[in-house]
């Protein structure tokens, strides 16, 4: 079982880094958007650092549906994803591996960018760590969240923008918990437990909830 | 000894019967060309029989093969589409298939030598012509042990030289008792028997 799972894994990570794969296209848009919110908010240091976790969060959650319509739609336009329902791997166990490579390829850049471009948004260098931990915490449940929309958006041509809309309110318990945890671990007053430990059960409900589903829109997209 | 035998198919597809009553028999050892006009059905009764367009209704029964899988799973499908990645190259495409689908069969480079395309392992398959694609995906059926091979019109696109390779291919393939369901409407350069599908008829 782990030879066709590793080999997918391992075929959409190199998809991503190939040319025209996407895997920056999250870090670049994550970029615009937070270089673009002081020159929109003014050079308010204190706003910008009450906000800034916020705007990171934000841009990491639309840079993340970003590339997502693709998951399945690229591999439903050249016959792959038949051949995927054809063969004995258990397609919850294929989505789960194809969420995965995709977190790998554009949610954990995001992570990895958040504390740089924390210093646009002025915020506190031990903040630093907060943001990049909630965002490493929840950026998965937005992949696998992702994944269901992007699953119903294949037996729609042009689901993009559907996809956006079926997904954009599922991922919002996910962007207030993780907004909460990065806040309560900066200026208190609650403590960081609690609501990090909503976003880790958050991420690991999608992780049980979101291949499961995905696979059940993909069959129901037979005709 | 194995034998796919269907009672009563109807198969429909966006609201429309494709075909109905439906009734045929295919034993291990056997290549049966699938003919009929123009949206008659023939695509859509291979990817019936692969499991990819749901059974409206009668039955589709495989006597003799692997208990634990289902049909789809003991098939190959080789459609229209050909399930290769531009970015990715000629030996990366099919490393990946033969290791998803669990291979079984002939190692890669033999399958690429035997339908001529050993030279283009290097190449992204974005770059290759239709007919070099097609070959490619005719690889896929050697790497991949499967007794039942669905091919859609296999000979699309082939020059004569790699016809007469696919004839040779999908006799061994009889020979060893496997299945063959063609839908095509040339000939496929092997004894055959000829299931006819129509709405006329």
């Amino acid at each position: 079982m782990t030879g066709p799972l590793a080999a997918i894994f391992r075929r959409d990570l190199l998809l991503a880094m190939r040319i025209g794969g996407g895997a920056m296209v999250g870090v670049v848009f994550f970029l615009a958007v937070v270089t673009i919110v002081p020159f929109g908010v003014g050079p308010d240091m204190n706003l910008l650092a009450r906000i800034g976790p916020a705007i990171l969060w934000i841009g990491a959650l639309l840079a993340t549906l970003l590339g997502l319509d693709r998951l399945f739609q690229a591999d439903a336009d050249d016959g792959s994803l038949d051949l995927m329902m054809m063969a004995p791997t258990p397609l919850p166990l294929v989505i789960a591996t194809k969420a995965a490579a995709h977190w790998l390829a554009t949610g954990l850049p995001l992570v990895a960018a958040a504390p740089v471009l924390g210093l646009f948004l002025n915020v506190p260098p031990d903040a630093m760590g907060a943001v990049a931990l909630t965002l490493g915490a929840g950026t998965p449940a937005l992949s696998l969240i992702g994944a269901v929309g992007a699953a119903l958006a294949v037996s729609l041509r042009r689901g993009g923008l559907l996809m956006a809309i079926l997904v954009l309110p599922l991922t919002i318990p996910v962007l207030i918990f993780g907004v909460a945890a990065t806040n309560a671990a900066i200026v208190g007053p609650l403590p960081f437990g609690q609501p990090f430990m909503i976003l880790v059960a958050l991420s690991l409900m999608s992780l049980v909830l979101g291949p499961i589903a995905a696979a059940a829109a993909l069959r129901f997209g037979l005709e | 000894m194995m034998r796919l035998t269907a009672h009563a198919l109807t198969c429909q597809r966006g609201g429309r019967i494709v075909f109905a009553d439906l009734a045929f028999s295919v034993d291990s050892g056997e290549a049966v060309q699938v003919t009929g006009p123009n949206g008659a059905g023939k695509s859509s009764l291979l990817r019936l029989i692969a499991g990819l367009v749901r059974i409206e209704e009668g039955s589709l029964v495989l006597e003799g093969g692997d208990p634990e899988a289902s049909i789809g799973e003991q098939c190959h499908y080789c459609g229209h589409q050909d399930a290769f990645k531009g970015s990715l190259t000629v030996a990366e495409n099919l490393a990946f298939w033969t290791r998803y689908l669990g291979g079984g069969g002939q190692g890669p480079e033999a399958a690429m030598e035997r339908l001529g395309i050993g030279h283009l392992a290097a190449l992204p398959a974005g770059y290759l012509s239709a007919g070099q694609r097609r070959r490619l995906a005719l690889a896929r059926l050697l790497t991949v042990a499967r007794p039942i091979w669905l091919l859609d019109e296999p000979t699309a696109a082939l020059d004569l030289a790699s016809q007469k390779v696919l004839a040779g291919i999908m006799a061994d393939h009889v020979a060893a008792g496997g299945l063959i369901l063609a839908a095509t409407h040339g000939p496929l350069g092997l004894p055959t028997r000829e299931l006819a599908i129509g709405r006329a008829a």
